[in-house]
């Protein structure tokens, strides 16, 4: 098995925890993994990416190469686009929110970017920030979308709460539980589809 | 052993604690930072005593990592590749001189500047300091590979380098860690005059150097850490250095590569495995992670040996980093292709924060300067060098660390009127204040803007040395104190900063404004610390 995966975003949205959480569950589960970040300049309020991928077969490379990549999970949808040269444009899923971050004057209209992104043969595009809230963590965004990619990560979700558990436990029980209502939340939207 | 999730810059820094560590030094600088950064934050290394405070510059850290390599104990110094640059007197003269207790230096090298202003490849350095290079491909090669250098530096008295780059040191990975290793005890070299690089101690030391080479190659063959990996299609040899082999193997995940290979993770490259292999293929493929160093080498000026192929006749790209597609296509194969990017994406590059001061600083500047025109900003390295785009566009010059003042002041003598220069508060004391000393000495008009978060903001926020000395430091080197002037960048006082600007601009002399305000991003870490 070999899931290679892109989490993007705009620095400060939390795309790098997400990637820290997959990570966790995938190393738990005995899986080989490599995840490269971006550091450093982008993250004041540019373009942030994370190369995930994982394998039960040594990884070479630390870099997804083009038109290989299983997942594009994006908490920002034009960020989503950006990496397209990456996705298996046959079976690749991108999984995105669909409210923009917009901290530059051209960012282009939403109704376009979100008809590109509708374009790609799979994708989910939602509001991932309306559910986040709804779930009571209006912080949750990356949770949330993070639980929708969640049925096509080939990890247990469950993997996955535990992972929020460890991660997030130095901060308490209510942000833990506040993460994991928020996952539930993405994956129910998954289901529903 | 336990098997821990770490970026390959952690996984040195685990690796150090292991191996015996008493300090590391070092200055932060993307891709390196996080190396000092898991030390100064990791309880074993509290509780080993292991000193780990950022140093002023480069150059003094790496000279106190070559002291503790004196007092006979582990020392690592930490730089970015152009940290290389500034450490470069100690540098070459460390190669001379020798070390004593294990002595690494780590420079972290940033092909395709993501977070640079250039790609230099430190290799280069290590060739012409003549010292031993170790360049791992993956995050546990980085972990092994500290313990044999600091066993490589003990046995033949000579610092090491390992050279990493963006992604290595930004990827992270499973590492499994060893046994834990004792620190040295204080012990001095049996010849601790090889330190005195008087002329004849010098000459002494430096023909030691070149006597040390061939042991070096020797150890390079045996180690274990380059490998030649047989093929059965002679047609091509491949040599692939460091990260570039993984880019390599990412082309062949479901068979295996029909070419000889020779891994080289270890300088200097042992001739014997490079001449078996150029002796047996028809042609040669280099790959290297940077600067094509030893293709160069390889082919030789007139290139009228066998066909070597790589960055210098466009079989790789002649700049950036590599990847597999790269790789693939230098080799021929068919490489997969993704979507196209839609043409509405728009770049979205880095910015000062929402509450950045610098937003502030920039703001009065800019109004302060309409009456000059542009042009006469010069600035420097940090998160304010952003002052550079759009809505500031304040600012003309950033070279090098320091370099605003002394370009200011090169301006100034050449009569350019004002000359500014903005500067960060840690870049500052890194490389400012020998500048700002000479603008004194020459008494040259200039104005520095000396933009004190009290935080080293780019690369994450680490300690300033410069955090509560400034106004010492300036009157110290004989800025006149009515001419330090300290502002608060809040947009409330905006008028009266503007006017403070507009005055020391008008003043033939040297002058120091410091606008001093909390990074925000330092000020919201702090505040989420405080409540947890």
């Amino acid at each position: 098995m070999k899931i290679d995966i892109i989490l993007c975003g705009v620095g400060g949205m939390g795309a790098l925890s997400t990637a820290a959480i997959i990570s966790k569950a995938a190393l738990d589960m005995g899986m080989y993994m490599k995840q490269a970040e971006t550091h450093g300049m982008s993250q004041r309020g540019g373009d942030v990416q994370s190369h995930l991928r994982l394998s039960d077969k040594e990884i070479a490379s630390d870099l997804i190469p083009d038109g290989q990549c299983d997942l594009i999970l994006s908490v920002e949808p034009m960020e989503a686009l950006r990496y397209l040269n990456f996705l298996n444009k046959d079976t690749g899923w991108v999984i995105t929110n669909e409210n923009p971050f917009i901290n530059i004057s051209n960012y282009p209209e939403k109704e376009e970017v979100i008809a590109e992104v509708k374009k790609v043969k799979n994708s989910i595009v939602f509001d991932a920030d309306q559910i986040a809230r709804e779930a009571g963590n209006p912080k949750g965004t990356n949770m949330v979308v993070l639980g929708a990619a969640s049925k096509y990560l080939r990890i247990d979700i469950e993997k996955l709460e535990d992972a929020i558990k460890d991660i997030f436990s130095r901060k308490g029980e209510a942000i833990v539980n506040a993460n994991i209502d928020a996952l539930r939340a993405g994956r129910k939207v998954a289901d529903n589809i | 052993m336990e098997k821990l999730l770490l970026l390959g810059d952690e996984a040195i820094a685990q690796a150090a604690i292991d191996a015996g560590l008493s300090g590391i030094f070092g200055y932060p600088g993307t891709p390196s930072t996080e190396i000092t950064e898991y030390i100064q934050g990791s309880k074993e290394a509290k509780e080993k005593g292991i000193r780990s405070n950022w140093g002023a510059n480069e150059k003094t850290a790496m000279e106190a990592a070559l002291g503790m390599s004196y007092a006979g104990k582990r020392a690592m110094f930490t730089c970015k590749h152009v940290g290389i640059n500034v450490a470069a007197d100690p540098f070459m003269n460390s190669a001379i001189t020798g070390a004593n207790g294990g002595l690494i230096y780590i420079a972290a090298d940033d092909p395709s500047m993501h977070s640079s202003q250039d790609e230099q490849d430190s290799r280069f350095f290590a060739d012409f300091a003549m010292i031993p290079v170790l360049e791992p491909s993956n995050q546990q090669e980085a972990y092994d590979m500290v313990h044999y250098a600091f066993d490589l530096s003990e046995e033949f008295h000579i610092p090491v380098m390992m050279r990493i780059t963006t992604r290595l040191a930004h990827s992270r990975a499973g590492v499994v860690r060893r046994a834990q290793r004792v620190q040295n005890e204080i012990k001095l070299h049996e010849n601790p005059k090889q330190f005195i690089l008087l002329p004849a101690i010098a000459r002494k030391q430096y023909r030691e150097l070149l006597a040390k080479q061939e042991p070096l190659m020797k150890a390079a063959q045996t180690s274990g850490y380059n490998k030649f990996i047989p093929g059965k299609d002679k047609s091509l040899g491949i040599i692939a250095c460091g990260l570039s082999y993984n880019y390599l193997m990412e082309n062949f995940q479901n068979e295996v590569c029909p070419y000889p290979i020779l891994k080289i993770t270890q300088y200097p490259m042992p001739e014997e495995m490079v001449n078996q292999i150029y002796e047996e293929c028809d042609s040669i493929l280099v790959l290297e992670e940077g600067q094509p160093l030893y293709e160069r080498l390889l082919r030789g000026l007139l290139n009228k040996g066998k066909k070597v192929m790589g960055r210098l006749d466009g079989s790789i790209p002649r700049d950036g980093e590599l990847n597999p597609a790269i790789v693939g296509s230098a080799l021929g194969l068919p490489v997969s292709k993704g979507l196209p990017i839609p043409s509405i994406v728009a770049p979205r590059p880095p910015k000062l924060c929402v509450g950045c001061p610098h937003i502030d600083s920039y703001n009065a500047i800019n109004e302060a300067m309409v009456e000059y025109g542009v042009g006469k900003v010069f600035s420097d390295i940090g998160c304010y060098t952003l002052g550079a785009l759009p809505p500031y566009n304040a600012i003309y010059s950033t070279v090098d660390m320091g370099a605003s003042i002394t370009m200011a002041k090169g301006a100034a003598e050449a009569g350019l009127r004002p000359a500014v220069a903005v500067i960060g508060d840690s870049t500052f004391t890194h490389s400012g204040m020998t500048g700002l000393l000479d603008c004194v000495v020459d008494n040259v008009p200039v104005t520095v803007l000396i933009l004190d978060n009290e935080t080293t903001g780019m690369t994450g926020s680490q300690d300033s040395s410069a955090t509560g000395r400034i106004e010492a430091i300036c009157q110290g080197i004989g800025v006149h104190p009515d001419h330090i002037r300290v502002l608060n960048p809040l947009k409330k006082f905006h008028e009266e900063n503007l006017q403070v600007v507009k005055e020391e601009l008008a003043y033939q002399g040297v002058s120091v404004i410091i606008p001093r305000r909390d990074c925000i991003v330092a000020a919201n870490k702090k505040r989420k610390a405080g409540k947890a």
